[in-house]
């Protein structure tokens, strides 16, 4: 097979004495849309801001595309083209709808740090991102600060920020949190659509979300990973079934 | 800026929109467009009002005036490219514009080079010199924003108003750095002898400072400033370095500052460690911020509001900087939008057709309020004078008024007006809030 979109290797990170990843070593391929789930306190969100370059890694590394990306900062990593979501709410919230979008596009317009262009005579920038507004529904809504869209809208508009770059590894950590069924309905379709045809690694405690959209699936728990493998795979893992899924499944029904 | 915007046509550009492209968001481009009319409007009635202004008040103090106006305006509006749109609180802004200032001055100095030049563009050498200096403090002091960018500024402010004194060669010691502007080359037969003529001078450069500061903020530099200084980690993840992003504001707000130090070198021919002190800093500070930093003509009423307080106010009393300080005050506490969030705070009563409403009940508060204020005013001002004024010197002239600020009968006077004015203000706020709340609701009574 080709270089995986994404390789970790032996990834390990302590925070002082406690030691929150254990030595991680993952690949995931192009196109792949991977789901890590696990119980509180596993360490997903920790292993998200590792790939990310938010935290530095004790041990181990991080290859996208092949290309190790230990030392970068995460707008070096962003404009290699991967691009991520955030489990708190991420977004401008005093910019207008349209203005989150349009800063998303910038960079990969090859607007840099230009100064001697002004924005709103760019048709390219405009229509950019009002197209990405539409893939995302909230065009009706581009000219209100961002802020005062209801919690759902955010979210939308927060992973329409995260895929305007045009990244081709996208990583949502937990984008139906806090949502009601048919807000998460509507996430995933959206997510399913503006995924297409990209790598999506996305952290998710929703069950039905994770066993609908996902092609592989990664337990992780205490640090470690449990098991990878395809959904059903995973499901009739006996040490999935008795460290997490178990529970977990129980409590859906 | 020009009309001729092609953004009327979009919704064609935006094909996979146009099913649901309805109503809302046409009206919306409509909107759009017009603003594009709109923002020119503002800058053809500045460069109007700065042309006929010398034709309205003709004496030489009011020249003086408007052209202190002109300095604070450009230096106001290159801080708020920091503290409005950058999210950088600077305790140290004087010393780009002092240092460009006194670059100026050096250059007025060496006689051979002023000689060829024209005396209208020294003001970019003053930029240059405080970008330069912009240059280096940025590269460290940008790395965070907050607390540690709010420290280092002042810290390096302290640092080169210290050296005023050590690097006597620049700064001149305690007498400064004076020259003559009139040694510049003729500008199409003007040699700025008559302040007028520096007045237009320094109008011009209000306008197009002011312009390019404009367009900068609608750049993709300016726009990610807005970014950086809402939101910098997501910032980071949209490819963006915001130490980058904070850096190139830093270094264009310490040009346009050190522009403001050049026009103040051409008015008054002489440069001081004044210039450069962190007093200098904290009022540039104070301007911008009582003038509100949340709009981009925020600093601008910021700085001819505080200009006329400082030489208006301060004719007629002392305590002018305790007034001052007082309203600085009352902003931050009560409208931190500052004059033009109280200016904008109108705006969708306006839209609505209902502003009339307002006129009643804010006569109703305010003019007692204000006749409170004035009582209180009064009281600070006879405190004063019987504090401070040489014994056998009772009496005292206040609101055209003169009176001896011993005896009773004037302080129950003050008094009385202030209880009463604040009182009524007090008790018809109530209805005030009432009005503002039916003002600006879309519905009811019509």
């Amino acid at each position: 097979m080709s270089t995986p979109a994404l390789e970790l290797n032996g990834l390990k990170k302590s925070f002082g004495k406690a030691e929150i990843i254990r030595g991680i070593d993952l690949s995931i391929g192009k196109a792949e849309r991977h789901a890590i789930i696990g119980p509180n306190g596993a360490g997903k969100s920790t292993l998200f801001n590792l790939i990310t370059a938010r935290f530095a890694p004790t041990a181990g590394t991080v290859k996208l595309h092949g290309e190790n990306l230990a030392g970068l900062e995460p707008f070096q990593i962003n404009r290699k083209g991967l691009s991520r979501s955030f489990q708190i709410t991420n977004i401008f919230p005093a910019m207008t709808v349209f203005e989150n979008v349009r800063c998303a596009l910038l960079w990969s317009q090859g607007y840099k740090y230009s100064f001697w262009h002004l924005v709103n005579k760019k048709r390219d920038l405009t229509e950019g991102a009002d197209a990405i507004l539409d893939k995302i529904n909230l065009l009706e809504r581009r000219n209100l600060p961002a802020g005062t869209l209801s919690y759902a809208e955010q979210r939308a508009l927060e992973i329409g920020i995260t895929i305007a770059g045009g990244a081709d590894v996208i990583m949502l950590d937990e984008p139906t949190a806090g949502m009601s069924n048919t807000e998460t309905d509507y996430i995933t379709d959206l997510i399913l659509k503006v995924t297409e045809g990209k790598t999506l690694i996305m952290v998710e405690h929703d069950m039905s979300v994770v066993f609908g959209l996902a092609d592989r699936i990664s337990v992780l728990v205490y640090g470690e990973i449990l098991a990878t493998g395809k959904p059903a795979e995973v499901r009739a893992d006996a040490k999935v079934q008795e460290a997490y899924l178990g529970a977990a499944l129980e409590a859906e029904h | 800026m020009t009309n001729k915007d092609p953004r009327t046509d979009i919704p064609k550009g935006a094909k996979p929109s146009e099913q649901i492209m309805t109503d809302p968001s046409k009206a919306s481009e409509r909107m759009r467009a017009g603003s594009m009319t709109l923002t020119l409007v503002p800058w053809v009635v500045a460069a109007v009002l700065l042309a006929i202004l010398p034709q309205l008040f003709t004496n030489n103090s009011a020249l003086t005036i408007m052209n202190q106006m002109s300095i604070t305006i450009v230096f106001a509006l290159a801080y708020n490219m920091l503290l409005g749109q950058g999210g950088m609180l600077s305790f140290g802004h004087a010393v780009y514009a002092g240092v460009g200032g006194f670059a100026c001055m050096h250059i007025m100095n060496m006689s051979d080079f002023f000689a060829s030049i024209p005396l209208v563009i020294l003001p970019v050498f003053g930029g240059l010199f405080g970008m330069g200096l912009a240059m280096i403090v940025g590269s460290f002091s940008t790395r965070s924003a907050g607390t540690v960018f709010a420290m280092i500024s002042l810290g390096v402010g302290e640092l080169i108003a210290a050296c005023s004194v050590i690097i006597v060669a620049f700064f001149g010691g305690e007498e400064g750095v004076s020259g003559d502007r009139t040694y510049a080359q003729p500008f199409f037969g003007v040699e700025f002898l008559q302040q007028e003529e520096v007045y237009y001078l320094t109008a011009a450069w209000v306008i197009i400072s002011a312009a390019l500061m404009y367009l900068w903020s609608r750049t993709p530099v300016g726009r990610m400033a807005n970014a950086v200084r809402d939101n910098p980690e997501r910032a980071e993840f949209l490819g963006y370095s915001s130490r980058w992003v904070r850096y190139y504001s830093f270094v264009a707000s310490g040009f346009f500052a050190g522009v403001a130090g050049g026009l103040f070198a051409i008015n008054y021919e002489i440069l001081t460690e004044e210039n450069l002190n962190t007093a200098s800093s904290g009022v540039i500070l104070l301007v911008t911020f009582l003038g509100g930093v949340g709009f981009f003509f925020g600093p601008i009423i910021g700085a001819i509001a505080f200009t006329l307080l400082q030489t208006v106010l301060s004719l007629s009393t002392e305590l002018w900087a305790f007034y001052a300080g007082s309203l600085f005050l009352a902003t931050v506490m009560f409208f931190p939008g500052g004059l033009a969030g109280l200016i904008m705070m109108h705006v969708p009563a306006f839209k609505l057709g209902k502003a009339g409403k307002l006129v009643m009940p804010y006569i109703k508060t305010l003019l007692p309020g204000a006749i409170g204020i004035l009582g209180l005013a009064a009281l600070v001002e006879m405190t004063f004078h019987y504090r401070h004024a040489a014994t056998g010197d009772d009496e005292m002239t206040i609101f055209w008024t003169t009176f001896d600020s011993h005896s009773l009968m004037p302080w129950i006077i003050a008094g009385a007006l202030t209880l009463i004015g604040l009182g009524i203000a007090r008790a018809t706020a109530p209805a005030l809030k009432d009005a503002w709340s039916e003002a600006n609701s879309a519905g009811g009574a019509s």
